[in-house]
């Protein structure tokens, strides 16, 4: 059975933690890499991570993505939202198809 | 003549005929596969980007209540409601297969039934607020682990579109016409060789006639 994380700054997660995820709470790059690491190691299928810890670490992330688990999503944060989810989406139309045609005029 | 060393030999020839007819098969193959995973990815792309902005926006306006909500009460008590869970998220992960692509569904269970499990603790010394913003963090969930689902999947599918469309374009390019001035390499080369011997034996021929008969037929 596998659970569900979130990364971030205390402030944008804690609220989660209600619904049943799991929430772990970072301050530094250091330790987001850390517990994104241990997380993907462990049981875990989908791990939401905050746009401003993501962006920390987008290497560590791109590691993960051919891999079927965990999902590795970005999710605005407290301090707002930076753009970088859709960014990533758009990154994908562009690996596909070679440029981005769907949603370049957004 | 191609890049690389052929032996103009008849084995080869066999050999490289079926390289060829092979190499179109698969150039076929491929590209059938490109184009429909191509269709289905850009409905999964459009879906994707739909199910983000509708998540982003939810958690905005989630985050907007839970300030308000810890505005009215005091940081400790706050974190000592939310201290102890009540509710618990299973995921069960499952596997869809796209066009020999492998992405991950996921169905999640609560560990209660109960939808009103949500609240961690008691209403007495919780300011109604934060009732409010659990609630409406709850009901962006489904919307949540749909958003990890589409785009877990579009970016596996994306991968795979690009290693696709490379080996399509390198049989298209490279291999196929590779194979084929090979084989007309051969082929000329074989052609050749045999209008040599011809000619040799015809000439051998005369040379025979002459001295056996000093018949000569110029």
């Amino acid at each position: 059975m596998y659970k569900i994380a979130v990364i971030g700054d205390y402030d944008s997660i804690y609220g989660f933690a209600t619904l049943g995820l799991s929430i772990c709470p970072v301050k530094t790059p250091e330790e987001a890499r850390d517990k994104l690491r241990q997380l993907a190691g462990g049981k875990y299928g989908i791990i939401y991570i905050t746009e401003a810890a993501a962006a920390e670490i987008k290497d560590e992330i791109a590691e993960y993505q051919e891999q079927t688990m965990p999902a590795i999503i970005q999710i605005p944060g407290v301090s707002g939202n930076t753009g970088a989810g859709v960014e990533g989406v758009k990154k994908t139309v562009e690996q596909a198809v070679g440029s981005d045609i769907l949603f370049a005029e957004e | 003549m191609a890049a690389t060393q052929v032996n103009p030999t008849r084995m080869e020839l066999t050999r490289l005929k079926k390289k060829r007819i092979t190499a179109i098969r698969g150039h076929k193959l491929l590209k059938d596969k490109r184009d429909e995973l191509m269709r289905q990815y850009l409905d999964l792309v459009r879906e994707n980007m739909e199910v983000r902005k509708r998540v982003e926006a939810g958690i905005l306006s989630a985050n907007k209540n839970f300030v308000i909500a810890k505005a009215g009460m005091s940081e400790a008590a706050l974190k000592t409601a939310l201290m102890a869970p009540k509710q618990e998220i299973n995921l069960v992960p499952g596997e869809a297969n796209v066009m020999s692509v492998n992405i991950p569904t996921f169905e999640y269970k609560t560990r209660t039934a109960d939808e009103n499990d949500i609240y961690s603790y008691g209403f007495a010394f919780t300011s109604s607020d934060l009732d409010g913003a659990v609630k409406s963090l709850a009901d962006i969930l489904p919307d949540m682990i749909r958003l990890a689902e589409c785009e877990k999947a579009c970016q596996l599918m994306a991968a795979e579109i690009e290693k696709t469309r490379r080996r399509v374009n390198a049989l298209e390019h490279v291999i196929i016409p590779e194979t084929e001035t090979n084989i007309k390499y051969i082929t000329m080369k074989l052609d050749e060789n045999e209008r040599s011997t011809q000619i040799r034996l015809m000439k051998v021929k005369d040379m025979m006639l002459e001295e056996a008969h000093g018949y000569s037929e110029k």
